[in-house]
């Protein structure tokens, strides 16, 4: 659609745009928040330092910057895909090279004020511009060879400058996060069917590549895969992660061990309980119910996605909203099943409870996206 | 771009249809991870609740602190002192070298201790407390305290460790702790848990060893929260152990002072007994060593010091070490041929110096002869030849069994470490041991208390306490645990007539007393406590027929190791017994020169429970009474390590 179509159907102006948030997804984000901020001054020991205080002021920038997203029509944003696509880009190659190293990888730039993941933001900035891409390219040319390289292309820049960190978690990400979009924008089944057996041989490779000169994966990462198959193998060394937050998370029970009582985490049996593990805490104090309830208000966070893609008649906006939702998904999907040995241990944050700046803001930021989508659909006039 | 409308409704259809199937996953994955986290969260929680619970709490033990002993009297002769240490905390020293040199301004480390401990703490976690110095004075921990705002990280912590305030006055009795070993482990059946404490001290000879489980007490238990670092997050609950049980000796620790004194320049043993209640009012054990060296670790120099001492200090002389008896045991076969009536007390025998026995020449220590000998004059004058006689009419068997009556070849029940049993030789024995049949010989060398005989000088006490009563009392060393008394052993009358008894106390109280008697030099003339005794010289070895070609044919001529035994025996009063004494002087020469002066002023200072009045003394030994009284005394003014004159200074 173009600015003259917007033009002959109604689209909230000025200050009466802010009625037609969707307020219901703003609601969900801030429960989802606040249960992180639970979650963090119980890891504290019953403290606001040093993670909840700071996890909050992030929130409410986070919030600023969703709203301040949201009132800025939805093409403007379509427009900046292609830039933004290009500063991640240059980003994770300038990351390379001047970035800090935490756990191993090399990963964040310090900027002062915060400590900037380009990987985070890459997340966005590719569901970005697959969107813009699928919303120019005819529809007719959708399942052309060609035509589906191009998007491939733009998948696999980030996710092997992110790979080389070496970030598996948000490789995995993107790869599959970029792989839901093409699935939506209509690309063949054909495709995929081709893509998924590729993908076994490329782990089949991943092993047999082991212990060689040309190896894909760290040894670390290996040593991962290795404990996730058999956790017991190593109990006091690298299956340790998996072990004990498995022992945290089951000695939850029905109702948890009682809000500040999980005497796992307090204890520091959870490795990084204030980031990746910070599920383990959750569920070990608040039982079953309370683990039960984060994932239902991450299910009803998706639906309302799903619901504002499929009103929106614009094809941008709709792939827009449902690769954010889509990214979304993959964060906790992937960090659950990490917390609760269904997955190797990869670096991946609980989205919007564990503690970090990058994580969040670039979620609010994609959920800024998703607003501004929902605000400036096409109506019809009344 | 700018699309037709019937695009932008095939591309909605598309979006909506493809996008309503990945919503339909990724809403079922959701359900997969409810379903598994209901299943470990309700149907396995209790294993993982378990699982938890051990891996939080940690329970330690509080080493108890271990039983005291004392003497008789109450002084203390083993504790448990205040051992001062200081750690080191990595991650609150900043710069755990920067303190350290600090440190080293007031307690002395040195370089290669510096190593280790910087080396230490980099293995271990930065909040575990390292050892820096150990054994700290009071002083230096002070001023530790007092520095404590530039010495970040630095805590003196205090523990408990044994001491021997009498340190080498009871290295044989009480012994020595140390820290346990893998041998000790092996040895325990079930070893307790309080074994594994670092620096955890358990006895290693004498009673330390010995009463090891009353002195130990019951360890306490702490529990303890960790975090999956180790670190004490708090303590959830303590249960206080239990001191270890104090023990009393029967030992009078002033008295056992001056008997190792008084034995310094000898290697000897003395045992003090007291004849009513077979207490053993000391056991002196000469040359001694320094009990306090061997907890804190001796060094190896002094060690094999210790151990290539001729005077062997680390041997325990008075039960471990035997002895043939000679002269001493003479009581036993003349006690022997009376009760079977072979001899009455009027017969004599005449010695010519020498008794031929299957022409085999036994001789009489006095070559001249002894003339008409019986038994009151056998006893006083130590014939040979009158034992040679009686013991060849009574034979061995009758002698080993009255040997085995008063005490000898018996090892007593006694907490000490290697009591030793001593050998009284029968037919049984010899075929047994030597495969060769007992032959007459035999019996006239054991009738003189040499040959195969071997006796203790704790043995030599209770026998000497038995004649003296007639009573089979046995030696106690351990008056009381933990306040309870502990039972005096006493079987009732020996059953040997008094009539007999009386004779051979008669010929003992001629040996120091009369006239002619063996041990005349070495009488009390103090009314009422006049003693009686016996002495003893056991040959080590024969002098050889070169020896005797090249003029030797003295003691004194042969190196110190060859030259014969010192034994006597004696108590006091002999009118009314109360203590007996033995005393065996290796090397020493003869009984009645080497062993009985140090006997009779040993039963003196026991008698009079201090310095005896030189009144006490013949008159005209009362000069050298007093300077040698000088030279003990200076001697217990030294601590007790220093008492001891090393090997060179020995005559």
């Amino acid at each position: 659609m173009s600015y003259l179509e917007y033009h002959v159907k109604y689209v909230p102006t000025g200050l009466r745009k802010v009625l037609y948030l969707n307020w219901f997804l703003v609601l969900l984000l801030t429960a989802v928040a606040c249960m992180g901020f639970l979650m963090l001054y119980s890891v504290a020991g019953g403290s606001m330092e040093p993670w909840a205080a700071p996890q909050m002021k992030r929130f409410a920038l986070g919030m600023a910057l969703m709203f301040a997203i949201a009132m800025v029509p939805i093409w403007f944003w379509r427009n900046m895909a292609g830039l933004g696509y290009i500063i991640s880009l240059v980003l994770l190659v300038l990351v390379e090279f001047i970035g800090a190293t935490g756990m191993g990888a090399q990963r964040w730039i310090d900027l002062g004020f915060i400590r900037l993941q380009p990987s985070e933001l890459s997340k966005i900035t590719l569901v970005m511009i697959l969107a813009a891409y699928y919303d120019w390219l005819d529809i007719k040319k959708v399942s052309r060879p060609f035509w589906v390289l191009l998007p491939i292309i733009l998948i696999l820049l980030p996710t092997a400058l992110v790979l080389k960190q070496p970030d598996l978690g948000t490789a995995i990400l993107l790869l599959m996060g970029g792989g839901a979009i093409m699935f939506l924008a209509g690309v063949s089944l054909w495709y995929f069917g081709i893509v998924f057996s590729a993908g076994i041989g490329l782990v089949t490779s991943v092993f047999m590549s082991r212990g060689t000169d040309w190896q894909l994966l760290k040894d670390y990462q290996y040593r991962r895969i290795d404990t996730f198959l058999d956790p017991s193998t190593d109990p006091l060394g690298a299956g340790y992660h998996i072990t004990q937050s498995k022992i945290a998370l089951g000695s939850g029970g029905w109702t948890g061990r009682g809000f500040m009582q999980g005497t796992q985490s307090r204890l520091n049996f959870l490795p990084e309980k204030q980031t990746d593990f910070i599920f383990t805490t959750l569920a070990e104090e608040l039982g079953f119910l309370g683990g039960a309830s984060l994932l239902a208000l991450y299910v009803l966070i998706l639906a309302f996605c799903i619901a504002a893609a499929l009103q929106n008649k614009d094809r941008f906006s709709s792939l827009l909203i449902l690769g954010v939702a889509i990214t979304f998904f993959l964060f906790f999907a992937v960090n659950m099943s990490m917390v609760m040995g269904l997955a190797p241990v990869v670096g991946v944050p609980l989205p919007l409870v564990s503690y970090g700046g990058s994580a969040m803001l670039v979620l609010l930021v994609g959920f800024g996206l998703v607003q501004s989508a929902h605000v400036h659909r096409a109506r019809q006039k009344r | 771009m700018k699309r037709s409308p019937i695009d932008t409704e095939k591309s909605a259809r598309g979006i909506t249809r493809r996008g309503l199937f990945l919503g339909g996953l990724q809403v079922s994955f959701a359900a997969i991870l409810v379903g598994r986290m209901r299943f470990m969260q309700v149907d396995q929680t209790e294993e993982y609740r378990t699982l938890a619970e051990e891996n939080r709490i940690k329970f330690e033990l509080i080493p108890p602190s271990r039983g005291l002993i004392h003497d008789r009297n109450g002084q203390l002769i083993a504790g448990n002192e205040q051992n001062y240490r200081i750690v080191l905390v990595r991650e609150d020293a900043g710069d755990p070298a920067r303190v350290l040199n600090r440190l080293r301004k007031i307690v002395w480390i040195d370089d290669d201790e510096v190593a280790r401990i910087l080396d230490e703490m980099k293995r271990r976690s930065s909040f575990v407390p390292v050892t820096v110095a150990d054994r700290v004075a009071w002083s230096e921990v002070a001023e530790v305290a007092v520095n404590a705002p530039v010495l970040p990280g630095i805590t003196p912590e205090v523990g408990l460790s044994r001491i021997y305030p009498r340190s080498a006055d009871f290295a044989h009795v009480v012994g020595y702790v140390g820290p346990v070993s893998d041998y000790d482990l092996d040895k325990l059946e079930d070893p307790n848990p309080l074994l594994q404490i670092p620096r955890f001290q358990i006895g290693k000879s004498g009673v330390e060893a010995k009463l090891e489980m009353p002195l130990r007490g019951a360890a306490g238990t702490r529990e303890v929260e960790v975090n999956a670092m180790g670190r004490e997050m708090r303590e959830l609950g303590r249960a206080e152990g239990q001191a270890g049980d104090n023990i009393q000796l029967t030992v009078n620790a002033d008295l056992q002072a001056y008997v190792q004194a008084r034995m310094a320049r000898e290697s000897a043993a003395a045992v003090v007994m007291d004849t009513q209640t077979g207490d053993l009012l000391a056991i002196g054990s000469a040359p001694s060593f320094d009990p306090n060296k061997f907890v804190r670790g001796i060094s190896s120099t002094d060690y094999n010091a210790l151990l290539n001492d001729p005077y062997r200090p680390l041997a325990a002389k008075p039960a471990q070490g035997t002895y043939p008896p000679g002269s001493v045991f003479k009581m036993v076969t003349a006690l022997a041929a009376l009760e079977e009536g072979v001899i009455s007390p009027g017969e004599t025998v005449q010695c010519y110096g020498h008794l031929e026995v299957h022409k085999r020449r036994f001789h009489c220590w006095k070559r001249a002869g002894h003339g008409k000998v019986d038994l009151t004059k056998s006893l006083r004058e130590s014939c040979d030849v009158y034992y040679y006689d009686i013991a060849q009419r009574v034979g061995i068997e009758k002698i080993a069994a009255m040997a085995r009556r008063l005490g000898l070849g018996e090892r007593h029940d006694l907490p000490l470490s290697a009591v030793a049993e001593g050998l009284i030789p029968d037919k049984a024995w010899k075929r047994q041991a030597r495969g060769a049949d007992w032959v007459i010989g035999d019996s006239l060398n054991a009738g003189i208390g040499q040959g195969f005989v071997l006796t203790s000088p704790l043995q030599l006490a209770v026998m000497t306490a038995r004649i003296a009563t007639g009573q089979a009392i046995a030696p106690r060393l351990v008056r009381a645990i933990n306040g309870v008394e502990q039972p005096i052993r006493n079987d009732g009358l020996l059953g040997i007539g008094a009539q007999n008894l009386g004779l051979i106390r008669q010929g003992m109280y001629q040996v120091v007393n009369a006239k002619r008697g063996t041990g005349g030099r070495s009488k009390i003339v103090a009314d009422g406590l006049r003693m009686a005794g016996k002495t003893g010289t056991s040959q080590v070895r024969n002098i050889t027929k070169a020896e005797r070609a090249r003029g030797v044919s003295r003691n004194e001529d042969l190196p110190w190791n060859r030259r014969d035994h010192a034994l006597f025996v004696c108590y006091a009063p002999a009118e009314a017994p109360r203590y007996a004494v033995s005393v065996v002087v290796e090397h020493g020469g003869g009984g009645s020169t080497a062993a009985a002066p140090i006997a009779r002023d040993i039963l003196l200072q026991t008698i009079y429970d201090g310095p005896p009045p030189l009144e006490a003394y013949p008159s005209s030994q009362r000069g050298t009474i007093r300077s040698r009284q000088r030279d003990v005394e200076e001697l217990l003014r030294r601590p007790p390590v220093e008492r001891f004159v090393d090997g060179s200074d020995r005559a």
